[in-house]
C-alpha cells in the first residue's frame, strides 16, 4: 500500500537530514524517516495502525497543522502546499510520528518489532563491564513530549543510561514512552536475560554458526507465539548477578565494602520475600 | 493551542570529554561496529587517559623494579621514553621502530601505573578529573558524576581500561572504541580506590535521603531539586568514608504509570545493587557476615501488604469499566494538569502542561533525570484508554501468534494491575 502511492516529492529543506540517495525519492516518508542518520531506534509503524484514527486519538491536540502533518507521513500531501509551510510541516511531522511511534511499541505487533531491533542490538549494548554486551532498549522518563530525552534500559542490570552518541541523546523519551521496555519483558518473561554469563543474543555471539543462530531464532519464536515463561522463576536470579569490588592494594575498602553488604543483605531479604510468595502460591 | 514546533527536547549535557568521540560516534550506528580508526588524531585521543610521568620519577631505577623483565627492548624503549639520542649505533640490533614504539608505551604505561599512586601523580590525575577528561558515569541516576580510568588486572594483556564510578562504585567500557586498544594495566586495580580515599571530598558517601520527606529513593519525582532546598552542609560521620553528597535515586521501572510489582516474573529484581541507606547508621544493620542484625525489626512483612492496600484503594472501578468518550477523557486530564498533577503516567498528554526546563541543563544543577512521578496515588485507570492504544481490538490481527500473544498480555496485565504493589525495599 505505501509503495503504490509513491512521495509526490520530497520535502525541501530536509534533504540535508537525509542520507541523499535517490531511492530515497521513490520511497514512503516513513522509510525515508527510517533511513534518515539519528533514527536507528524508530521501528516501522504499520500504515493500518497509523490510519486507523482511533489510534490517533488526542494527537491532533500536541501537533500543529495536524492534519498536514499526517498527510505527509502517509505520503498523501498535497503537491501545491507552499515550500514555507513544507519546512515547518516536517518537524511536525516528525513529532506526530513520535507520538503514533510511543503507541504503536506497546501493541502487539509494534512490541514484535521493536524486538526483531532488540536482537539486533540496534539500541546498542550495556556499558557496565558485568553486563557482558546486554543489548540495550529505549525508554522515557516521561511520556510528555519536549521534556526529558531518551535513554536506555538494561534488562540485566535493570537500570537506565544515557545513549553514547548525541543524535540519539537528542531524541525525545517521549516518543518511546515510559512503559515499553517493561511491558516487553512482562509479555515476553523468557526474554528476561540472565544475570551473568555472556548475553544470549546475536551480536555478542557474532562467531557463532549460523546454525546456532538458527535455532536460537526459531526457539525464540516458538516462545514468543507460545507467550512462554509460565513455569520460570526469577525469584533467585538476582544471586547470578556479579558485581565489582573495588580493592585497593588486594584489600577491599572499608566503606565500599560495608554498603556492598547492606546492598546484598537487601537482595537476600527480597530473595527470601518472593520465595515465600513462590511458596504460598504452589501451596494454594 | 501553543505551537511546540519551536521548542526542543532538553538535551542533557554532553558527558564531559566527550564531545568529540560524541562526533566521531555519528560516523557509525552506537554499539555496533567498532570505530574506523587510523587518523592521526585519534592516536592522540587514545592517550588521554594519562598524566604526564615527571622524568624524575622514570630515571629514579627504584621506581622500575621488575618491569625490565616485562619490557622487551627495555633500553631502546627507555630511550624512546626519555627522548635521548640513542647510544648504541649498531643499526643491525635495533629493531623495527614500530615494536620499539610497543615496548615504549608498553615502559611508559607500567611506570604511569605505579607514578599514579604517588602524591604527584594522584595529583596529576585529580587535576584531568575535575577538568573531565575521564568523562562521566553513563547511568543516568549518576547524573554526570565524573569517573577515573580504572583496571582490571595489574599485569598487562589481561584487559582493557575501564572506567571507575565512585557514586554506583561500578565500572563502565569507555564510550569510545579507541580506548579498546588501552591496557588497563596502565591504570591498574588500586588507583581509582586510592584516588577517593585520598580526595574524600570527591567520593559520595553511603547513605543518602531524598530531598524531601516522605519520598523513597526509588525514582525521584524531580530530581532537579537535589542539589537544592539542601544549604546545610553535607557531612559524613565516617572520617575515613566519601564527603560528597551521592546521588542516590534508583530506577523503577513502571507500565502505564504503574510500578512493575517485584511479584511479576519481570518484576525489579536488581534495585538492592544501586539502593544506599539513609543513614549511615543503617549501614550497622548488617554483620560482617552479611546478617541483618536484628531481623524482625528491619523487615515487617505487614508493612508492606498496608502499603498494597492504601494503593488499591486509589482505584477508580468507574474509570476501569466505563468507556468514556475521549473528549471527556481529555477534558479530565486537562483539569488534573491545572491542579498540577501530572497525569502524564497516562501516556496522555494536555495541551497546557509547562515546558519544563527548556534549556540544557548544566551538570552541576539538573542533568538530573527525573521519573513520572513515585509515590501516592495512581492515575485512575483507563481500559478504554489502553485497548485503543495498545492496539487490542482495533489493530484487528488474524495471525493466530499475535492473538496468542495479545491473550498472554491481556492475563499479564490483568495480573499485573491486580496486584499492583509498591515495591519497598
Ligand atoms: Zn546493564
Ligand atoms: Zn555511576
Amino acid at each position: 500500500m505505501l509503495t503504490s502511492r509513491i512521495t509526490k516529492s520530497r520535502m525541501s529543506g530536509v534533504e540535508d537530514l537525509s542520507t541523499g540517495s535517490d531511492s530515497d525519492y521513490s520511497s514512503s516518508w516513513i522509510s525515508w524517516f527510517l533511513s534518515s542518520k539519528g533514527n536507528e531506534y524508530f521501528c516501522e509503524v504499520e500504515e493500518d495502525f497509523i490510519l486507523d484514527r482511533f489510534n490517533l486519538t488526542g494527537l491532533n491536540n500536541e501537533v500543529a497543522n495536524y492534519s498536514q502533518a499526517l498527510d505527509l507521513i502517509t505520503d498523501q500531501l498535497d503537491d501545491d502546499i507552499q515550500d514555507e509551510l513544507r519546512g515547518s510541516l516536517d518537524v511536525q511531522a516528525r513529532l506526530l510520528y513520535g507520538l503514533i511511534h510511543a503507541r504503536w511499541i506497546v501493541t502487539a505487533r509494534g512490541l514484535q518489532k521493536m524486538l526483531e531491533k532488540y536482537k539486533r542490538a540496534d539500541f546498542g549494548r550495556c556499558p557496565r563491564v558485568l553486563c557482558q554486551q546486554q543489548p540495550l532498549l529505549p525508554v522515557g522518563l516521561t511520556d510528555i513530549p519536549y521534556e526529558k530525552s531518551v535513554k536506555l534500559y538494561c534488562g540485566r542490570c535493570e537500570d537506565l543510561y544515557s545513549p553514547k552518541s548525541s543524535r540519539h541523546g537528542s531524541i525525545d523519551g517521549a516518543y518511546f514512552g515510559t512503559t515499553f521496555p517493561h511491558l516487553l519483558f512482562l509479555v515476553y518473561p523468557t526474554l528476561i536475560p540472565p544475570k551473568s554469563g555472556p548475553s544470549d543474543i546475536a551480536g555478542s555471539s557474532r562467531d557463532a554458526t549460523g546454525d546456532g543462530r538458527n535455532r536460537r531464532r526459531a526457539r525464540d519464536e516458538q516462545e514468543i507465539a507460545e507467550g512462554g515463561g509460565e513455569n520460570i522463576s526469577t525469584a533467585t536470579v538476582a544471586l547470578k548477578a556479579d558485581r565489582y569490588r573495588p580493592k585497593i592494594y588486594g584489600f577491599q575498602v572499608h566503606e565500599i565494602a560495608k554498603l556492598q553488604r547492606w546492598q546484598e543483605a537487601v537482595r537476600d531479604r527480597q530473595i527470601s520475600r518472593l520465595e515465600l510468595l513462590e511458596s504460598e502460591a504452589t501451596r494454594n | 493551542m501553543a505551537p511546540k514546533s519551536s521548542q526542543s527536547v532538553p538535551i542533557d549535557p554532553p558527558r564531559a570529554g566527550q564531545q568529540e568521540e560524541q562526533e566521531a560516534e555519528l560516523a557509525a550506528v552506537e554499539g555496533d561496529e567498532p570505530m574506523e580508526e587510523g587518523d592521526e588524531q585519534e592516536e592522540g585521543y587514545r592517550h588521554e587517559y594519562f598524566c604526564e610521568v615527571s622524568e624524575d620519577f622514570i630515571e629514579d631505577d627504584f621506581n622500575l623494579t621488575g618491569l625490565n623483565t616485562m619490557v622487551p627492548f627495555w633500553k631502546e624503549a627507555m630511550e624512546m621514553v626519555l627522548d635521548v639520542e640513542p647510544e648504541d649505533e649498531d643499526a643491525s640490533k635495533i629493531p623495527d621502530v614500530s615494536i620499539v614504539e610497543s615496548s615504549a608505551e608498553m615502559l611508559y604505561g607500567l611506570v604511569h601505573q605505579r607514578y599514579i599512586l604517588t602524591r604527584a601523580g594522584l595529583q596529576a590525575m585529580a587535576e584531568k578529573y575535575e577538568n573531565g577528561v575521564f568523562g562521566s558515569c553513563p547511568r543516568v541516576y549518576c547524573v554526570t558524576c565524573n569517573v577515573v580510568p580504572c583496571g582490571r588486572s595489574d599485569m598487562p594483556g589481561v584487559d582493557t581500561v575501564k572506567l571507575f564510578c565512585p557514586n554506583c562504585n561500578d565500572i563502565y567500557v569507555p564510550p569510545s572504541s579507541r580506548f579498546q586498544g588501552v591496557d588497563g594495566a596502565f591504570f591498574g586495580t588500586t588507583f581509582a580506590h586510592l584516588f577517593f580515599q585520598t580526595y574524600r571530598e570527591l567520593a559520595p558517601a553511603p547513605f543518602w535521603k531524598a530531598p524531601s520527606t516522605g519520598e523513597s529513593p526509588l525514582s525521584p519525582r524531580n530530581v532537579t531539586g537535589s542539589g537544592s532546598n539542601r544549604s546545610s552542609p553535607f557531612t559524613n560521620p565516617n572520617p575515613y568514608g566519601g564527603q560528597k553528597r551521592a546521588n542516590g535515586y534508583v530506577y523503577v521501572p513502571r507500565i502505564y504509570g504503574f510500578k512493575v510489582s517485584e511479584r511479576a516474573k519481570s518484576g525489579p529484581r536488581m534495585q538492592w545493587l544501586r539502593l544506599r541507606p539513609e543513614s549511615p547508621e543503617e549501614l550497622d544493620m548488617v554483620d560482617s557476615r552479611g546478617r541483618w542484625i536484628d531481623e524482625d525489626d528491619e523487615y515487617d512483612s505487614e508493612d508492606e501488604e498496608e502499603e498494597e492496600d492504601r494503593q488499591m484503594e486509589d482505584f477508580d472501578p468507574d474509570t476501569v469499566d466505563g468507556e468514556e468518550d475521549d473528549e471527556e477523557e481529555e477534558e479530565e486530564e486537562e483539569e488534573a494538569g491545572v491542579q498540577g498533577q501530572p497525569s502524564h503516567r497516562h501516556g496522555r498528554r494536555h495541551n497546557n502542561f509547562p515546558v519544563k526546563d527548556p534549556t540544557p541543563s548544566s551538570p552541576a544543577s539538573s542533568a538530573a533525570p527525573r521519573t513520572p512521578q513515585d509515590r501516592g496515588s495512581p492515575p485512575p485507570f483507563n481500559l478504554s484508554y489502553y485497548q485503543g492504544f495498545a492496539g487490542f481490538g482495533s489493530l484487528g490481527a488474524k495471525d493466530g501468534k499475535v492473538t496468542a500473544v495479545r491473550q498472554n498480555l491481556s492475563s499479564a496485565q490483568t495480573e499485573l494491575w491486580s496486584r499492583a504493589t509498591i515495591t519497598e525495599v
